[in-house]
């Protein structure tokens, strides 16, 4: 294929790529923000809005939009009300400590996998996607369906922006993230924020989840990638900055899919990933976060 | 784990139910004595997972069959299963505890290759026998130990090169190949373009992916324009969103003829929406999933054992697809067991290198209900079995066996003797 | 810190001594297990050498593991090394490895460092994949038993071993234990309370740091050294990010920044999974939830807590 058709489908794939991973991440940046803590468990919450979305799916007959649409709302609710559940019955016992809370957090991490495992099985199931549309451009065909879930990202995005700078909620959470002490000194209840916060980025995971899963399927160990994914774009975006995590996901998720036009598939990811790590060594900070 | 000591509700009402079974069967004759255990290293977590619930339930019915038959024997069988999760180093320590903490007289199941690599070193100090079910091709290029053995399932080596010729004549002969970038993959990329060469084809391009790659679509643009068949043999759980990916990229334009493997839908319903791409295109099948019209005389009853419907898939659920050409290899390995323990006239571990001895003097392997996939020999000196292969076309959103290969196409030269090695 | 003197050491010895004897009063399934903990033990307290006494919370301690099996595999394949060169050569690779990564990694801090550390394991991991024909990539590659012999013995055999992974856990237990109560030691503590006023008082921050990466990457290198030329396997599944969460799991376990909290760590674990596993299929799930209800009870690891509340010298 010439290049400038390879480099439109390249960019094209880097876009659902970004934005299904801006999705996922903006919830660990609430989290890892906010409450300042790494939650392992975060892509079991993406694997389980898939997976809660092929249940859903599965039990509503007919139109497969309706379907969908249904999964769009349930999914992210049960998975944000078991993140609360989790929230209130460890984390908070653990004071928040950070150490502790990635032990926990891997034990979650295990319960949850295992759970899957058992209920929903270890096989990779398909769901349908709402709509069934290819566009054909001159020289590829494409997923009208990946297009839609760019727009999708996008909307959820700029709702949560909107949620986060023009509400008292929000204010709130930030408002949390800058000073807990002082916030706790202004009459905020930071134990419910903490905990609204970790549902709040649970249901985000949940949501990426959800909308990927007629692109992939939905699997028990699709986990792991986002989780990496999310803490490499929340951390080079810059920790506490939502805009920083939009902008590295859609930095790292264009230059995946163009660097490895130019290099065997493996040579690709090697030179990716240690392009992530040099963009840290010499700007640790990341890209829009505060230097320490 | 499933064993005497810890008996799950389900096993026990299964032993029942079979105890009762059996002693209703007019002439049956009752196994008797101290049981044999056959320890089962099985993918029941990690990415084997889909292929291990199904390897699990073809060895509990081929296990079934063999004690109603009266064991082997005389003496009762067991299996005892504990979970690898798929990891080379939890292998490695399953095998021991199969051994030693368990009692077993030796060790199966196993499937991924690194896991095979893994553990084989520590079945070899150990000294029992490992018989994998892995479709590797680690046990005949002689990087194993004399304790190793492929009884139940031919290699990627012989798989790949019997299929060279049919693609060649077919399908055509400048292929691009596209495989996960590892050995199994690998194998797969230097054994095809040999045999393809051999036809006087060639592959001109090879596209390695990255195994835990989840979307493709980024590399189907490396495809070159004049490729006439396109191969592929993706495995793991993204193999669907391959083919979909690849059924949006040419939609109803110019494509390649395809030709896989059927290691990329094993588990997967064929008919799902968004596989239409695949409509008319050539699979390679060990066992053929879709029951063929003239499918040999124990197929119906196999399939019965195993719990598994004329398409393939679960007699419960038909949107249960089975792992049906992996999973005969469970089967045929016990019947290997029992034949060589019978030969060997093993009584207990002390006879285990006899019994590999045993093992590696067997050859012919007629067609039967030991055998459903097909007829088989083994190779005593590479510790590898040699078989038919099988060639499907969708159909209608079915796989239809069209060609099916003989063992003499498929053998190749010894590349190790592991009856010069000692034990 | 520095309480105890005679009462530490003498503990240590204890340790040892009871796993010495362990060999007779353990099944030989059992005792080979314990081969097995002991030379994860010694990958856990290089990893709680860098992490739970300087602070430095890295994801990626795979790749110095599997840069010291590689180190001694290697050699071993290709050049026909026996097992004491091939194990020098692995604890040589892990530090070198660590040192380098440390170069880059450690003009970073905090949460950054977890990245860095983590992207440049990966990167080790697909370079292994990507040069399968040397290293065997994923499937890896066994070692050959003439590269496991050591002063006569097959280490393929159970008391060989044995005493090869007690001796190398023993090293590292007290050369550990040498180490935190040394002046560098209690430097490595200042760093990580107080990085600001260490530097303040003279100590140079980097070069602490790198000292105690390289440190904790010879154990590693050890570790993995270890396991290829004891258990006989060299592959590239171990430089996945597992391997890198195992030792900071084993290590929050115990008890960070203690010298036993590594080993107790890597034998709860395994108690853990051994038990759960025989009671049901789901193991995970208990396993998970064990490590929750643990650390519910022991937020700062077992002997972290027991040190904490009871007893103030344990080191």
């Amino acid at each position: 294929m010439a290049f400038g058709p390879f480099l439109l489908l390249a960019l094209m794939e880097g876009l659902v790529t970004a934005a299904v991973l801006a999705l996922a991440a903006s919830g660990l940046s609430l989290v890892f923000g906010v409450m300042r803590v790494v939650n392992v468990a975060h892509g079991e919450f993406y694997m389980l809005g898939a997976v809660l979305a092929w249940a859903v799916t599965g039990f509503i007959p007919g139109l497969p939009a309706l379907a969908f649409v249904a999964a769009l709302l349930i999914a992210p609710l049960l998975v944000a009300a078991l993140a609360a559940l989790a929230d209130g019955l460890i984390l908070k016992r653990l004071a928040y400590d950070p150490e502790a809370t990635i032990v926990a957090t891997i034990g979650l991490l295990y319960m949850i996998q295992q759970a899957a495992l058992s209920l929903y099985g270890p096989n990779a199931n398909p769901v349908r996607a709402p709509f069934e549309w290819r566009i054909q451009l001159p020289w590829f065909g494409y997923s009208g369906y990946k297009l839609f879930v760019v727009i999708a990202a996008l909307a959820v995005l700029l709702a949560l922006w909107l949620v986060m700078t023009r509400t008292k909620a929000g204010l709130v959470m930030r408002a949390t993230q800058v000073d807990r002490t002082t916030a706790r000194a202004f009459g905020i209840n930071v134990d419910r924020v903490y905990m609204g916060t970790f549902a709040l980025g649970a249901g985000l995971a949940a949501l990426a989840g959800v909308l990927v899963v007629p692109i992939q399927q939905a699997h028990y160990l699709m986990g792991g990638d986002p989780l990496l994914l999310s803490f490499i774009v929340v951390i080079i975006g810059g920790l506490g900055s939502l805009r920083g995590t939009l902008i590295a996901a859609l930095i790292i998720g264009l230059s995946d899919g163009v660097i490895s036009m130019f290099f065997t598939p493996t040579l690709a990811k090697i030179l990716a990933t240690l392009l992530v790590a040099m963009v840290l060594v010499f700007r640790p900070q990341g890209l829009f976060g505060a230097r320490a | 784990m499933t064993n005497l000591l810890h008996p799950t509700r389900r096993g026990l009402l299964m032993a029942g139910g079979a105890g009762l079974l059996t002693a209703a069967l007019p002439g049956y004759v009752a196994a008797q004595g101290a049981p044999i255990k056959i320890g089962f290293q099985l993918h029941r977590t990690g990415i084997g997972a889909a292929y291990g619930r199904w390897y699990e339930r073809t060895a509990q019915a081929a296990l079934k069959m063999i004690n109603e038959g009266g064991g082997i024997a005389g003496r009762p069988v067991e299996l005892l299963f504990e979970d690898d999760a798929t990891d080379p180093k939890r292998g490695s320590e399953v095998v021991d505890k199969l051994t030693q903490s368990d009692g077993c007289d030796l060790v199966m199941g196993t499937l991924f290759s690194h896991v095979v690599m893994g553990s084989a070193p520590r079945a070899g100090e150990l000294k029992v026998p490992y018989l994998v079910c892995s479709e590797g091709y680690h046990v005949a290029s002689g990087a194993l130990n004399r304790w190793t053995l492929q009884p139940g399932i031919t290699d990627v080596r012989a798989q790949i090169s019997t299929m060279a010729p049919w693609v060649a004549a077919n399908l055509g002969k400048k292929v691009t190949m596209v495989f996960p970038d590892y050995a199994f993959g690998h194998d797969h990329r230097d054994f095809f373009t040999t045999a393809i060469q051999a036809q006087g084809g060639e592959v001109i391009a090879q596209i390695a992916v990255p195994p835990t790659e989840t979307s493709f679509t980024r590399y189907f643009p490396q495809i070159p324009a004049e490729t006439e068949v396109l191969y592929h043999v993706m495995v793991g759980p993204a193999v669907l969103t391959f083919v979909k990916e690849l059924g949006e990229f040419y939609g109803t334009g110019a494509k390649p003829a395809l030709f896989g493997f059927v290691d990329s839908l094993e588990a997967v319903d064929t008919a799902t929406p968004g596989l239409e791409f695949l409509e008319g295109s050539h699979f390679w099948e060990a066992h053929p999933r879709v029951k063929p019209a003239d499918a040999g005389e124990h197929e119906a009853a196999y399939r019965a054992a195993v719990g598994v419907d004329d398409n393939g898939a679960s007699v419960s659920d038909a949107k249960d697809v089975s792992t049906y050409s992996h999973m005969f290899s469970t089967w045929e390995t016990l019947y290997f067991i029992k034949q060589a323990m019978e030969a060997a006239g093993y009584t207990g571990p002390a006879d285990r290198q006899k019994l590999v001895e045993a093992m590696e003097a067997i050859s012919d392997l007629p067609y039967g209900i030991e055998r459903p996939q097909g007829a088989m020999r083994f190779n005593g000196k590479t510790h590898q079995v040699f078989g038919s292969q099988n060639i499907s076309q969708i159909q209608g959103g079915k796989l239809v066996k069209v060609h099916t290969t003989t063992i003499e196409e498929g053998l190749y030269e010894d590349a190790v003797d592991y009856t010069t090695m000692s034990f | 810190m520095t309480g105890g003197g005679v009462k530490v050491w003498a503990l240590h010895l204890a340790l040892i001594a009871v796993l010495f004897t362990a060999q007779f009063w353990l099944s030989p399934y059992h005792t080979t297990n314990l081969s097995r903990i002991m030379v994860l033990a010694v990958f856990a307290m290089g990893y709680n050498l860098a992490f739970g006494y300087t602070g430095l919370l890295s994801l990626g301690h795979a790749l110095l593991l599997a840069a010291g099996m590689y180190a001694a595999g290697l050699p071993a394949q290709l050049w026909g090394w026996s097992a004491g060169p091939a194990f020098i050569a692995g604890v040589a690779g892990g530090g070198l490895v660590a040192a380098a990564l440390g170069l880059l990694a450690l003009r970073t801090a905090g949460v950054s460092f977890m990245i860095v550390t983590l992207m440049f394991a990966q990167a080790g991991y697909l370079t292994l994949l990507y040069f399968a024909p040397v290293t065997g990539g994923d499937d890896g590659f066994a070692v050959a038993a003439a590269s496991r012999r050591f002063l006569g013995f097959a280490l393929s055999a159970d008391t060989p071993r044995f005493l090869a992974a007690l001796a190398i856990f023993a090293a590292g237990l007290f050369a550990s234990l040498a180490l935190v109560r040394s002046p560098f030691g209690r430097t490595l503590v200042a760093m990580r309370e107080n990085e600001e006023r260490s530097r303040m008082l003279g100590y140079n921050p980097f070069t602490v740091k790198l000292a105690a990466l390289t440190i904790s990457g010879l154990y590693a290198g050890a570790a993995g050294a270890a396991y290829a030329l004891l258990f006989g396997y060299v592959g590239a599944s171990f430089a996945t990010i597992q391997y890198s969460i195992l030792p900071m799991l084993y290590v929050l376990l115990g008890g960070a920044g203690t010298t036993f909290g590594p080993f107790l760590g890597a034998l709860l674990m395994f108690a853990l999974i051994e038990v759960a596993s025989g009671l049901t299929s789901a193991y995970l799930f208990f396993v998970g939830a064990a490590l929750v209800a643990l650390v519910l009870f022991a937020p700062k690891g077992i002997l972290g807590t027991i040190r904490e509340r009871w007893v103030q010298w344990l080191p």
